[in-house]
Order: structure tokens, then sequence, then C-alpha cells
């Protein structure tokens, strides 16, 4: 999807870096990423590092960083926004990929992006918990990895019942169970259950123009 | 040998002896290769900044620091496996707000398919669109 964006605009001093939140490391992304042909950056993950970095909790999330290094779109769904209805799918994908357009053209200018005062109002809470759920998950993953799957099982749950918002740690301790686990009868029930205590798997980012598509 | 994890490190190194299970001491190079802070008499020190730390929070035996104990009075979280053989030292909740609240983007250093390492901060002068995704 981001590959014909790139090129568009890899003159215009952008790039595009993709992280794959793969704890079953290069060799679960070496063939997709050959496959996709893609030219900017693509980025493994084991232990869900940027994930923990950006207070991020599923993917694709997405973060905007301007020249100097500043975060000017904190963390949010990344791209199309999803939907059973085909035409709003490529609408929003639309929406979005032109938003990077503008800001590649207008920068600090650019509607898209947060001043200071919005980004930290937009940035989702650090708590302890949260904290603590990464350092689970990390000595989790590197536990399974190292073929202790036992201990690494109750370190990864612990990740999961602390961050229970996150479902990175969910899908992939399912995935590290079973290579299709992360998309299983679990799955869908645990995504019925969200939905009814009302929470949204995939929050629209921030865009007026999203919102009108969707309502 | 014990396996120590940080955010963004990982060392092997051999184990103390003679140690309680639930206590990780260490070499000062150690715990200087793995966080990159030099232990001196002002606190802990990085460069030109020190944190001055309280009187008796680290415990030093010659050249062993008790780590697990420094690294919990900073209010980080401290891991390890029921063997003590692989321990995580993780990241303090009020360290990664204030982090992400200064909006400067944390800088991270990750390998591509062929191995090859990429930061952040090499593209340090271009709009970066960072975004996520999984095989899952």
């Amino acid at each position: 999807m981001w590959q014909k964006l790139y090129e568009e605009l890899r003159d215009q001093n952008f790039m595009i870096i993709a992280v794959a939140m793969d704890s079953r490391g290069i060799d679960a992304v070496r063939g997709p990423i050959r496959r996709a042909k893609t030219t900017y950056t693509s980025l493994i993950d084991r232990n869900h590092l940027v994930a923990e970095l950006y207070n991020m909790v599923n993917v694709p999330q997405a973060v905007w960083i301007d020249e100097r290094g500043r975060i000017v779109r904190p963390t949010e769904v990344s791209g199309a926004a999803v939907a059973m209805n085909l035409s709003k799918v490529r609408k929003t994908r639309k929406i979005y990929c032109d938003a990077i357009r503008d800001w590649v053209k207008n920068g600090d200018h650019s509607a898209y992006v947060f001043d200071e005062e919005q980004s930290r109002a937009r940035l989702p809470e650090f708590t302890e918990d949260i904290a603590l759920a990464h350092a689970n998950f990390h000595i989790g993953q590197f536990l399974w990895a190292a073929g202790e799957q036992a201990e690494a099982s109750a370190f990864l749950k612990r990740a999961i019942e602390l961050n229970p918002d996150s479902w990175n740690f969910y899908r992939q301790m399912k995935n590290l169970e079973h290579i299709f686990g992360s998309a299983g009868p679990d799955f869908m029930r645990r995504a019925r259950r969200w939905r009814k205590e009302g929470k949204e798997y995939y929050p629209l980012p921030d865009m007026e123009s999203m919102r009108e598509v969707m309502d | 040998m014990i396996h120590l994890l940080t955010a963004d490190k990982q060392l092997t190194v051999p184990a103390a002896s003679g140690r309680p299970k639930d206590q990780l001491w260490i070499p000062r190079h150690v715990l200087t290769e793995l966080t990159g802070w030099h232990l001196e008499s002002e606190g802990l020190c990085k460069g030109d900044v020190c944190t001055p730390l309280a009187a008796g929070a680290v415990e030093q035996d010659g050249d062993l620091v008790h780590a697990s104990a420094l690294w919990e009075s900073l209010g980080r979280p401290v891991l390890h496996d029921s063997a003590a053989t692989t321990w995580l030292l993780g990241e303090a909740a009020a360290d990664r707000q204030r982090g992400l609240e200064s909006l400067e983007a944390p800088d991270f250093t990750l390998p591509d398919i062929e191995g090859k390492l990429h930061s952040l901060s090499d593209f340090r002068g271009k709009k970066v669109f960072l975004s996520t995704w999984a095989s899952w």
C-alpha cells in the first residue's frame, strides 16, 4: 500500500519506515517483504520495542516525525479505516495518503500536523501497568525464542493482563503458539467482547474528512 | 552465564557466585556496557549528566554492584526467570511518558531482512512516516 506513495514522495525528503512487530523474527517477514518489492525502509522488531517507545497497542499504527525528529502526529491507527464497505475503505485510504502528501508539501503549515499542545493532548498515557506489561512481554518473548515456552507463557499472559488494550501482545502470543492462532476463534471471541464493551478495535485517525466519510 | 536484557541491549555475562537468586549482582563495567552509565561518587553519570543517588541506594561489593536493587530504586521494573539466568531490566513509565511529552521522537535501532541495522536518527533531515505492521 505504501510503495506507490513512497515512490511519489521520496525525492521530497521523505521516508517510510515500516516496522514489523514480529517475535518470530526475520524468517516470518522475509517472504512478504521480498514479494512486496518495497524500496522504503523495512525493519523487524521482535521485542515490540517501537510499540513500547511510542505506546502502541495494535497494528497498523503510525507516528509522523518531522525533519528535526519531532513528533507532529502522535500514535494513531495508520491508513484506511476498516469497514465492510469497500468504497469507504478506498475513500479513507485516499484521505490518509492525501494528508501525508499535504504534510510533505506544506510541512509545519499542513492542516494535518498538530502543534505541541495538540500533540501532547493526543498522547496515550504511559501507565505503570503498561511499563510492566512491556517488561513482561520482552522477557516472555526472549524465553519463548530460547525454548522455555512454559515460563515464557506466564510472562506473556501477564503482559496481556497488565495491558489488556494491547492487541499486539495478545495476537503475538497467539501467533507464537500457532502460526495462524492470531486470527482464530479465541481472537474472534475477544474481538466480540471488545465490541460489546463499546471499544473500538481501530479508532479512526483524528481527521475531520475521515469522520465525515465514516458517519 | 546469565542473559541481561534492557530495552535496547542484550548481554550474556558470567553469573556472580554466592548471591541470592532474587538479586542481580554485576561488575561495574558490565553495568556501564549495558546502560552507558558510570557509577561515580556524584551518582550515576552518563556523559556530563549525573543523577545523584540516595545514600545506600547502591550496594557495592568490590567491583560488583547490586544492579537489580539500583534499578528498582529508580522506579524501573526488574523481572527474571525462575532459574535467575535471564534478567529483564525495564524502563520506568514516568521516563517513557516524559520522553513522549517532550515530543522528541524516541530513537531506535533495528535490523532489516538482511540483518543490517538502521536507526530512526539515520533519517534526521527527512520527514518520516513510521508505521507498524505484522505477519500475524
